[in-house]
């Protein structure tokens, strides 16, 4: 199933190549909808980061917002302080990286203690996190406080979203296909079960959830270098309803459905300006639409589009024949 | 020396004395089985051997080694391993995930390892795959290795719990009422099955079942609970006779 020419991994790539570094080149395409493309591989990473805990692993958080933030400043303070200004652009993808770290240091701080008992403390804990994250960030001086911090070069260009949504993709999809990835599936499936055929619950959620933080940290550095000016305000629990709605939209347990989810809820979202526009309607309701969405959501199809089912691009080889990872929707 | 010996061991749950100064001494290769009528703490004695909560009292050793605090997967790392009397199988995963997920503790991937996919992790990965194949042949589950556990019949549901828990190669089974609600030659099959096991796989095995049939049929030794304390040990024909086990399971006193 769910099998086309079209749709083999290296056609994808060489088609994401062109698009990512040949499309600015021509003229073609409006700085507009080429932000906006850079927008979707932001939230395609953020969603499939969010999709290893919220998906594969059925826990719930609602903090990945602070971790893009993490990642944000990280990046953001690596390039326009610490590193010199002309090596700033050599050295964007070690910023992406150390944001990425940074990110995973306080995903690994937070999962410790959280899942040191079972229970469903994760959604409060991260809830808390998130809080606390734009506190700091709004009482550092240094960093610019509430307003903000800025400097940055533009170094976020479509050919780095480009490489960073594959290497994202290839991590999470190394984890998911791995004894670490049953083991985030089999605590979805059933917790206690898990433990007792061998599974080190604790230690596969800790793993992950750090793992996740580091990809969410990295969206967050390709976000400071791309719309150059960051604030606390930029990572609240919106950002964070947004990440859950791509997820749930596109379908949990499923990388290519965090792919789906987060194009088409960014363009959705995108398109809504000019459409809310034309109908004379306040842009502020843009903002309505992603809790609503994410509330029919849960009614209708809790499970998204793709729900457990992979595209079969998105395997390694030896996974790719029959093997349905999680069976027809119920 | 024993491989399993429980000693005294209690446990309450908000006054309820589900276990009372339990004792059970297994050898090495026996098939023992505990039985007694619902609700006489049975299940509550593998929860206890398995981890998933501690005793109140007592102490639990395996090979000689208390297992007091050990979390359930370093128990089944020590080689204990279980099934369930309500069937908990992995739903939405395939059968083959179901076992796979099961050689959790038998593999040595690192998580650097999984992440970069290292040759070495798919090598463990094919090996894996084979093992998980292998253990399903084992049970005649090799044509439903890519079915979805949930759309599995019960006594095949039944058997790929046998096969998940022998994925993690134990030395001492535990296997809560494997014939439950089966027809008397699925129960006739899945005793054939049990002690097929034993002698292939080199188990020890305590089983908790309600089928007269197959307790007396394949246990060497019997363990009779009855509110939480053994009334009555020995083998099949001194239980079958003994007047406290006809009270226990036919109601009235003793005569």
């Amino acid at each position: 199933m769910l099998r086309s020419r079209l749709l083999s991994l290296p056609v994808l790539l060489v088609l994401g190549l062109v698009v990512a570094l040949v499309l600015p080149q021509t003229g073609w395409v409006s700085p507009y909808l080429q932000l906006v493309i850079s927008y979707v591989g932001i939230n395609m990473i953020l969603a499939v980061s969010l999709n290893l805990v919220n998906g594969y692993m059925g826990e719930f958080s609602v903090g990945h917002a602070g971790f893009m933030a993490v990642g944000a400043y990280t990046a953001s303070i690596l390039t326009v302080w610490v590193f010199p200004r002309e090596a700033s652009p050599a050295l964007f993808p070690l910023a992406l990286l150390a944001g990425g770290a940074v990110a995973a240091v306080a995903g690994l701080g937070l999962a410790f203690p959280s899942f040191k008992t079972r229970g469903d403390y994760l959604a409060i804990v991260t809830l808390a996190f998130l809080m606390i994250v734009k506190s700091v960030l709004e009482n550092l001086p240094a960093l610019g406080g509430p307003r903000g911090f800025m400097g940055m070069d533009r170094l976020t260009s479509l050919g780095w979203v480009f490489a960073s949504v594959v290497f994202s993709v290839w991590l999470a999809r190394n984890l998911v296909y791995s004894r670490w990835g049953r083991g985030v599936l089999s605590i979805r499936e059933d917790e206690t079960a898990a433990g007792l055929v061998g599974v080190d619950t604790r230690r596969v959620k800790v793993v992950t959830f750090t793992v996740s933080a580091f990809l969410a940290g990295i969206a967050g550095g390709l976000f400071a270098h791309e719309i150059q000016f960051i604030n606390p305000r930029a990572f609240t629990l919106l950002k964070s309803t947004d990440m859950l709605v791509m997820v749930y939209l596109g379908g949990i347990g499923s990388l290519g459905g965090s792919l789906l989810g987060a194009t088409v809820y960014t363009l959705v979202l995108e398109g809504l300006r000019p459409a809310l526009q034309s109908v004379g309607i306040a842009q502020e309701w843009r903002l309505v639409f992603a809790p609503l969405l994410l509330i029919l959501l849960m009614f209708t199809k809790p499970r998204g589009i793709l729900g457990f089912r992979e595209l079969s691009f998105l395997r390694p080889r030896g996974e790719r024949d029959g093997a349905k990872k999680g069976g027809e929707p119920r | 020396m024993s491989l399993l010996a429980v000693e005294g061991v209690s446990r309450s749950f908000g006054g309820i004395r589900a276990v009372t100064g339990f004792d059970l001494t297994l050898g090495e290769g026996e098939l023992v089985a505990l039985i007694g009528p619902n609700g006489a703490g049975k299940t509550t004695v593998f929860n206890l051997i398995s981890g998933v909560y501690p005793p109140d009292a007592g102490t639990i050793r395996f090979r000689g080694e208390s297992l007091a605090g050990l979390p359930p997967h370093r128990i089944v790392d020590g080689g204990i391993a279980r099934t369930f009397q309500n069937i908990r199988l992995f739903r939405d995963l395939t059968v083959l995930d179901n076992v796979r997920a099961a050689h959790f503790g038998r593999t040595p991937t690192s998580i650097w390892s999984a992440l970069l996919r290292t040759p070495g992790c798919r090598r463990d990965e094919r090996e894996v795959v084979d093992s998980s194949r292998r253990y399903l042949a084992a049970l005649g589950l090799d044509g439903d290795a890519e079915t979805v556990a949930r759309n599995l019949p019960y006594g095949r549901q039944r058997r790929l719990e046998i096969a998940r828990a022998l994925a993690t190669r134990p030395s001492l089974l535990l296997l809560d009422e494997p014939a439950a609600g089966m027809n008397p030659a699925e129960v006739e099959e899945m005793m054939g099955l049990i002690l097929r096991l034993r002698r292939e796989f080199a188990l020890t095995v305590l089983l908790i079942e309600h089928q007269m049939k197959m307790v007396m049929g394949a246990a060497e030794r019997i363990v009779v609970l009855e509110f939480g304390e053994t009334i009555a040990e020995g083998t099949p024909e001194e239980i079958r006779t003994n007047p406290k086990v006809v009270a226990a399971y036919l109601g009235g006193d003793v005569p």
